[in-house]
């Protein structure tokens, strides 16, 4: 076996190495700096040289070494290689050979081109380790652009209406993503203090965002009337939200393709926007590999592989304690 | 439709109520008349008769999608809408349609005689032109349940804002029998009120709930109290020569209660009652579950016309001589309905609820802490000069009902909610100890906050020991304080008892499971108050 599934994580014998561990290890390689992937306590880390910014600003002080996309690398007798998965900027999926057997462990990904990450990568490969977060066929997402029409008019509507926008996104991936697709022109973009960290991490590897303005304690809203306010979920509820009033509110994500869960979100809206791949780009990604032997770690995991299996596949679950884009505040997608 | 999905969309896009109304406002001002009249009648639960089973529907969007069966059954509970999950799966439209809500309806009306193959071959073809909220909504018209965050009364209201009438008598004329094919928007909204159907009810005027003691109520003297009875609200209509026998509901069950067949000879003609349905064995009510056994029969058979007669206990006249009296004080109304009702043979089945005599407020408490004993859930307070108001209006009618009975019980088997819970493990059973078995006696589905819901589905499946389908059997370890209206024997029931409206009062955290209730508790209940 290339891998092995451990109770520490994904471990890689021919090379002495874990994948996105969730025990501390001696040596992680990791796909990208979403909480559940990029976990500290670890001796020493490899990480694409674009997800390092982040790493570094969450996990602080680390042993990290950085690798670009398509770079190889011997470890031990493993060759690794990174490449985009699409997710997140500098997220990235692990190819390993060893002895003339090829696997791919994808982290999270999205098949999807957006405007902010290196758009994902179909490798080819004998074994592949996918994640299952939205592997249902309800989750289809509509285009980007449309979305992107979605949010201005929501936003412009408010904006003419003297209404605040606020909109709940994660910090780290899905608020950039969303900035992406904003048009600057209707009105002021305020961040929560969250959001603004990462975005500052972004701007500083040479990512082209939309100007904002951090709220602080002395911001004051009637001095940016229409504004569109971006802040990590659990702060839409909160205190620090009622300073803008009145206000629509809005969530995006994936999850908000289903009625239900927008609608015990109370949010007014929602907006169809994942770092995950949909049913079609997790069916696409699995048949480009033209691999037989696929693993499946997070999200619809049972549901999936009896899929994948009456597709011809033979398919695995793998337990991990990864969590995909999740709605409980704790998580980090 | 595609206005009416708009409407949709606008509704289900705010949590705000004024915003919900205001665009259906604007809808009611725009659409044409036939659709206004079919989207007053989905609002008020008038649908049209189901033509297609949803085994079926399934199945024609498991095979356009692509997707095995399997597959499509186990997204249902995740989406929790069967209309929304068919309307997520289907690939993208390759075609168009201008057509109307009543179109589509009509359409739909006619495949109620169509054979299979020409009923899947509509539906494809529905779906094929249209885009995905069109669908969901198609999809509902399909399945029938059309709950979309629109309460009648809210509809009502937008009503009363588009056409400029009055809402009390818009909800008058919302009421009764009619469907978009016995009227037309002209007549049910804008035609002078002359001809009104003989069979119309009135609005209920409904009471609040009273938290505290009346203290706050003023002077007892301005109230006037009687019990508050356990049964089915209705009203019992006698105009041009026959009755009519509605429930609050608004169903029409004059077949289901033959003992008013003849109200139209004992009661004047231009008679309007109001008051509770109640199974009564001549002296004082039967059990409510002696009356549920009369609820669900269209026919009922002559042994359990004997076992479980049914009379109304009467405590208002809303119209006498075919004189709308809503306007009139209570005590008025009250005095006149004693007139009425004083003529009526002694075994006619309609009766005055007695008002309840007190000196002050601590006397009413003293009588309504008896109030199981008369088979009632506590005591009504109506103030002597309230109209009869058209729905739920604070201040003048009180309900103030007896604390429920409690116990202390088991969970051991969870299931996932639907619509808005879905996702979300929110229907439970719970048990009670019988030596050292879990006997399951009753099942519960609301009480709890969100915050509450997520935190018991978080270790719902952590704590799974064995599924049966959507039913998780998990590790009996939380204990949850039932609250319960009341209890009754049961044969159908493992535990021999069926309680009425149960729900979960607390989460007891603090108490351990061995020292939930027992069965030899629950029957000593039964025994009590069954």
């Amino acid at each position: 076996m290339v891998l092995e599934f451990t109770p520490q994580g994904i471990y890689c014998p021919a090379g002495d190495f874990f994948i996105d561990p969730w025990r501390p290890v001696d040596r992680a390689l990791i796909t990208h700096g979403h909480a559940d992937h990029a976990r500290p306590g670890h001796q020493r880390y490899l990480a694409t040289d674009l997800a390092a910014p982040v790493m570094r600003h969450r996990l602080g002080d680390i042993a990290l070494e950085t690798i670009a996309y398509g770079e190889s690398r011997k470890i031990g007798d493993a060759r690794v290689s990174f490449h985009p998965a699409g997710h997140v900027p500098g997220s990235a999926q692990i190819r390993l050979e060893v002895s003339g057997e090829i696997w791919v462990v994808s982290g999270d990904y999205k098949t999807e081109a957006d405007r902010l990450s290196t758009p994902f990568e179909p490798l080819r490969c004998h074994g592949f380790v996918t994640e299952s977060t939205f592997g249902l066929p309800v989750f289809n997402w509509p285009r980007e652009n449309q979305v992107a029409a979605e949010i201005n008019a929501w936003w412009a509507d408010n904006a003419a209406q003297g209404v605040f926008s606020l909109l709940g996104a994660y910090a780290l991936g899905k608020a950039q993503r969303v900035l992406s697709l904003l048009d600057p022109d209707i009105a002021p973009i305020l961040t929560h203090g969250a959001v603004e960290n990462t975005n500052a991490v972004l701007r500083g590897q040479g990512l082209q965002l939309p100007d904002t303005i951090q709220v602080t304690p002395d911001t004051q809203a009637r001095d940016y009337p229409g504004a569109l306010i971006i802040a990590p979920p659990g702060a839409l509820n909160s205190t620090w939200a009622r300073r803008f009033r009145p206000a629509s509110t809005g969530f995006a994500s994936g999850w908000m393709r289903l009625r239900g869960v927008r609608r015990r979100r109370a949010a007014d809206r929602g907006f169809v926007i994942s770092g995950h791949a949909d049913w079609a780009g997790l069916n696409m990604a699995i048949r480009e590999t033209g691999a037989e032997n696929i693993y499946v770690t997070h999200g619809y995991t049972d549901i999936f592989k009896r899929w994948l299996t009456s597709q011809g596949y033979n398919a695995k679950v793998v337990p991990t304690e990864f969590t995909g884009e999740t709605l409980d505040e704790a998580a980090s997608e | 439709m595609k206005r009416f999905a708009a409407l949709f969309t606008a509704i289900d896009q705010t949590t705000k109520t004024n915003a919900k109304v205001a665009a259906l406002a604007a809808y009611f001002r725009d659409a044409p008349d036939d659709d206004k009249l079919w989207t007053i009648a989905l609002f008020s639960g008038r649908r049209p008769r189901r033509a297609v089973t949803t085994t079926r529907l399934r199945e024609w969007a498991a095979e356009r999608a692509g997707i095995p069966l399997w597959l499509f059954e186990e997204s249902y509970p995740i989406v929790g809408d069967l209309a929304e999950t068919i309307a997520l799966v289907l690939p993208a439209p390759t075609a168009t349609h201008d057509d109307s809500l009543t179109t589509w309806i009509m359409r739909l009306r006619a495949l109620d005689t169509a054979d299979d193959s020409a009923r899947m071959a509509a539906v494809l073809d529905a779906w094929d032109q249209m885009l995905p909220t069109e669908r969901m909504v198609f999809n509902k018209l399909l399945t029938g349940g059309f709950r979309v965050g629109i309460s009648r009364k809210l509809m009502t209201r937008a009503l009363a804002q588009a056409t400029g009438r009055d809402e009390a008598e818009l909800a008058h004329r919302l009421m009764g029998d009619w469907t978009p094919d016995s009227t037309s928007f002209h007549d049910l909204i804008e035609s002078p009120d002359s001809t009104a159907q003989a069979s119309r009810p009135y609005p209920f005027c409904l009471a609040h709930g009273l938290d505290d003691t009346p203290d706050t109520l003023g002077p007892p003297t301005d109230w006037l109290a009687e019990w508050k009875w356990d049964g089915i609200r209705g009203q019992v209509i006698v105009r041009q020569g026959t009755h009519f026998v509605w429930s609050r509901g608004e169903e029409l069950m004059t077949d289901r209660f033959p003992e008013f067949a003849d109200a139209a000879e004992i009661l004047p003609d231009g008679t309007v009652l109001d008051g509770e349905l109640l199974a009564f064995d001549g002296s004082a009510p039967l059990p409510f579950n002696a009356l549920q056994k009369r609820i669900g029969r269209k026919t009922v058979p002559k042994t359990l016309l004997t076992e479980a007669p049914v009379i109304l206990m009467a405590y208002d006249l809303l119209e006498d001589n075919g004189q709308d009296l809503r306007h009139l004080p209570f005590a008025t109304r009250r005095a006149r309905l004693d007139t009425m009702l004083a003529n009526l043979p002694a075994e006619a089945p309609i009766r005055a609820s007695q008002p309840l005599t007190f000196t002050d407020w601590s006397d009413l408490a003293n009588q309504r802490a008896d109030a199981r004993t008369h088979r009632a859930e506590g005591v009504m307070l109506k103030h002597k000069d309230s109209p009869y108001h058209a729905g739920r209006k604070k201040g003048d009618w009180w309900k103030w009902k007896l604390d429920p009975l409690t116990l202390d019980a088991v969970m051991i088997y969870a299931q996932q909610g639907h619509g808005r819970r879905a996702n979300l493990f929110t229907d439970f059973t719970f048990a009670v100890w019988d030596g050292n078995d879990l006997v399951p006696f009753t099942k519960a589905y609301s009480g709890l906050t969100d915050a509450e819901f997520r935190q018991i589905t978080a270790w719902v499946r952590k704590n799974t020991l064995q599924r049966f389908g959507p039913v998780r059997q998990v590790r009996p370890e939380h204990v949850f304080e039932i609250a319960f209206e009341g209890i009754a024997p049961s044969p159908r029931h493992k535990s021999g008892v069926a309680l009425r409206f149960p729900r979960m009062k607390r989460w007891r955290h603090d108490k351990p499971v061995a020292e939930a209730n027992t069965l030899q508790d629950l029957r000593d209940m039964l025994a009590q108050f069954g």
